[in-house]
């Protein structure tokens, strides 16, 4: 009974890991083929060992239209980091405001973050375009992450962590001397840093896929991110190097995979356990 | 060492006054323990002395300083918590020396004072572990580490023991004692638990309602209940509390039933018929043959002693305490012996002491 169990679990698993890697490992040898033949529709499931270096050529000296792909990787995982960090760092400080402070407006403040929710970057898009004009940040690498930054979720998110500790704990600090700004430094983030990890690889992928608004916010080819990059490479009236394309497709893959298999054990961590 | 004193506190949570004005005053050194029933206003008293809740009015005293507005971390106080409250991201040596480090001590200072109490507490193998590695006792020797290692002026305990096993708590309870004699440390100590409050204190605060009902000795409320309220709830099983009549002459009470019980001590005040309550702890009634009827509804068997819960003919209920085993059957004969009567005011609930 419960072998067989197991044995139907491990086959479901086991396809379902096939069918999410088969995609990839079709975009890895099409990276090595001619271009013409992805144009002809002849694709192939094994890898032309031979061609590896359509990725070297890539990474190094780019495509048609768009910079090489490790600049491209650059301006995409600083964005990344600067949306993660900065998402972070302002839901942190919010949700510790609102959790263990008592100031006039407290559950206005709250609700008014809670709200813009309903406000991606997506809707207030124009609006958002006209500010950073303002500021003079269109066509520059902050202009890139700052609107991103703002973060409703993290900061509800954050809010729930911090509602489940203790209050005993944060009486247990104030009588040790610890001021708030050192309770949050010595307490609040060494006790939430699985949540905080957890968090952290969520938004990073979330900063890496971003398409839209450095699409609209950036024009110069040195701010070209590696989705925007993509995009460019498909050319709509020239004819498109395909095995560029996956090559560059692949490599883009890498980075956030790196930074999830780097805090797994944390973000698995941060995830599945509740407080204690 | 120190002195602490309690002015007229009084606290509302809104419009809910949930301490409706306290006076205490400790000596250098004393151990005051504070019961009464749940919600009556231990932990928010504590929490005033700790400053971690603002009294709406009054004044807190401690070694002659007015501490009342006082930060909690300025008021030289520590205390531990009912369920540890530590850590859980340092090791029980970061744990104890987090409060240390925060007021600057110097490092040989800090090492020092942790592995004292360390020591003290039989904890100096653990000082690398985490709170999570503990078991619930040892996380209490931690909690009380962390509050030595202050050598504040007073110590606050809220229920600390209330987590922990029976058998623990009888062995920890006694630590606590010989650690605070020791230390010298003058400390409040809140519990629920009876035999923690007859124990540990040098006195004994009752709180009823948010008031302040009895403050002496473990020995004087137990034997000279200020009130029925006290008379009930200190003591187990509790003592019996019947209705009663003063006789003409004061001399005596008469219960529901007719039957009549001298005062040994001398004349109550009062009218005949004035209302009484009279109490008898279970253990002081007395098996008597010959004596008044008791039929027996339910035998608690303790193991060595035995509660026999019984009515008597005018079906007032009466718990009783035998020593032993209980063969007796369903009926038996007794006698309340007058050495051993309370007498209240049924009105005021009231102790009521001979006139002299
Ligand atoms: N922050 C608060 N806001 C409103 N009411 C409160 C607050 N803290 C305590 N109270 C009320 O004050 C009363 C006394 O509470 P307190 O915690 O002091 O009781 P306690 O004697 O310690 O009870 P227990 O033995 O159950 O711990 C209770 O009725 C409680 O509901
Ligand atoms: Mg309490």
């Amino acid at each position: 009974m419960r072998r067989s169990q197991n044995w139907l679990a491990h086959t479901v698993l086991i396809l379902g890991a096939l069918l999410f890697a088969l995609p990839i490992w079709l975009a890895f040898c099409a990276a090595t083929l001619d271009p013409a033949a992805i144009d002809r529709g002849e694709l192939s499931l094994i890898p032309r060992l031979d061609h590896l270096g359509s990725f070297w050529d890539v990474l190094v000296h780019g495509g048609p239209g768009v910079p090489p792909v490790w600049r491209m990787l650059l301006v995409s995982f600083g964005m990344a980091l600067a949306i993660a960090v900065g998402k972070i760092a302002i839901s942190l400080l919010s949700a510790f405001a609102v959790v263990f402070f008592r100031f006039p407006l407290r559950r206005t403040a709250f609700w008014t973050i809670f709200v813009t929710l309903m406000l991606p970057v997506e809707v207030r898009i124009i609006p958002t375009y006209a500010v950073m004009g303002d500021l003079h940040m269109i066509d520059t690498f902050p202009g890139l992450a700052v609107p991103l930054i703002a973060s409703a979720t993290a900061t509800l998110l954050f809010r729930q962590t911090f509602a489940a500790i203790p209050d005993e704990l944060v009486e247990a600090a104030r009588m040790d001397g610890a001021g708030p700004l050192r309770f949050l430094k010595d307490i609040l983030i060494p006790v939430s840093a699985a949540n905080l990890a957890a968090l952290f690889v969520i938004l990073f992928v979330y900063g890496w896929n971003q398409y839209l608004w450095p699409l609209v916010v950036a024009t110069s080819p040195s701010l070209d991110t590696i989705v925007i990059g993509i995009v460019k490479m498909i050319g709509i009236d020239t004819s498109t190097e395909w095995n560029k394309v996956m090559a560059t497709a692949v490599i883009a893959l890498i980075p956030p995979v790196v930074v999830v298999l780097s805090m797994q054990r944390w973000f698995v961590r941060g995830l599945t356990e509740g407080e204690k | 060492m120190a002195t602490l004193v309690i002015e007229k506190l009084r606290k509302s949570f809104g419009p809910i006054e949930v301490l409706h004005g306290i006076d205490l005053s400790l000596q250098s050194g004393e151990m005051l323990v504070i019961v009464g029933a749940s919600g009556c206003g231990k932990s928010t008293l504590l929490r005033l002395v700790a400053g971690l809740e603002e009294p709406t009015s009054g004044r807190i005293v401690l070694d002659g300083r007015d501490i009342t507005t006082l930060d909690p971390s300025a008021r030289d106080i520590a205390m531990v918590f009912q369920n540890y409250a530590l850590y859980p991201h340092m090791s029980v040596f970061d744990n104890m020396a987090y409060g240390l480090r925060i007021r600057g001590l110097p490092k040989p200072e800090i090492q020092r004072r942790v592995h004292e109490a360390a020591a003290l507490l039989g904890l100096e193998a653990l000082l690398a572990r985490k709170p999570r590695q503990l078991s619930g006792g040892q996380r209490q020797r931690v909690a009380m580490g962390r509050a030595i290692v202050r050598e504040p002026k007073l110590f606050l305990f809220d229920e600390p023991l209330s987590n922990l096993d029976a058998k623990l708590r009888v062995s920890m309870r006694a630590e606590i004692r010989r650690l605070q004699r020791r230390l010298g440390v003058t400390s409040l100590y809140v519990t629920h638990d009876q035999v923690e409050a007859m124990t540990l204190g040098d006195r004994l605060l009752v709180l009823h309602l948010g008031l302040p009902v009895q403050l002496a000795t473990p020995m004087e409320v137990f034997d000279r209940p200020a009130n029925t309220y006290v008379a009930g709830f200190i003591g187990t099983p509790a003592m019996n509390l019947l209705d009663a009549t003063l006789t003409a002459g004061g001399t005596a009470a008469r219960l529901e039933g007719g039957m009549l019980l001298p005062f040994a001590d001398g004349r109550r005040e009062g009218a005949d018929g004035r209302k009484l309550t009279v109490g008898i702890r279970p253990e002081h009634v007395r098996l008597e043959p010959g004596g008044v009827p008791l039929a027996i509804d339910l035998v608690e068997p303790l193991g060595s002693e035995t509660v026999l819960l019984g009515r008597m003919p005018d079906e007032t209920m009466l718990s009783v305490k035998v020593h032993g085993v209980w063969t007796g059957g369903e009926r038996t004969e007794i006698a309340i012996p007058p050495a051993s009567l309370h007498v209240f005011d049924a009105q005021s609930g009231l102790r009521l002491d001979p006139l002299r």
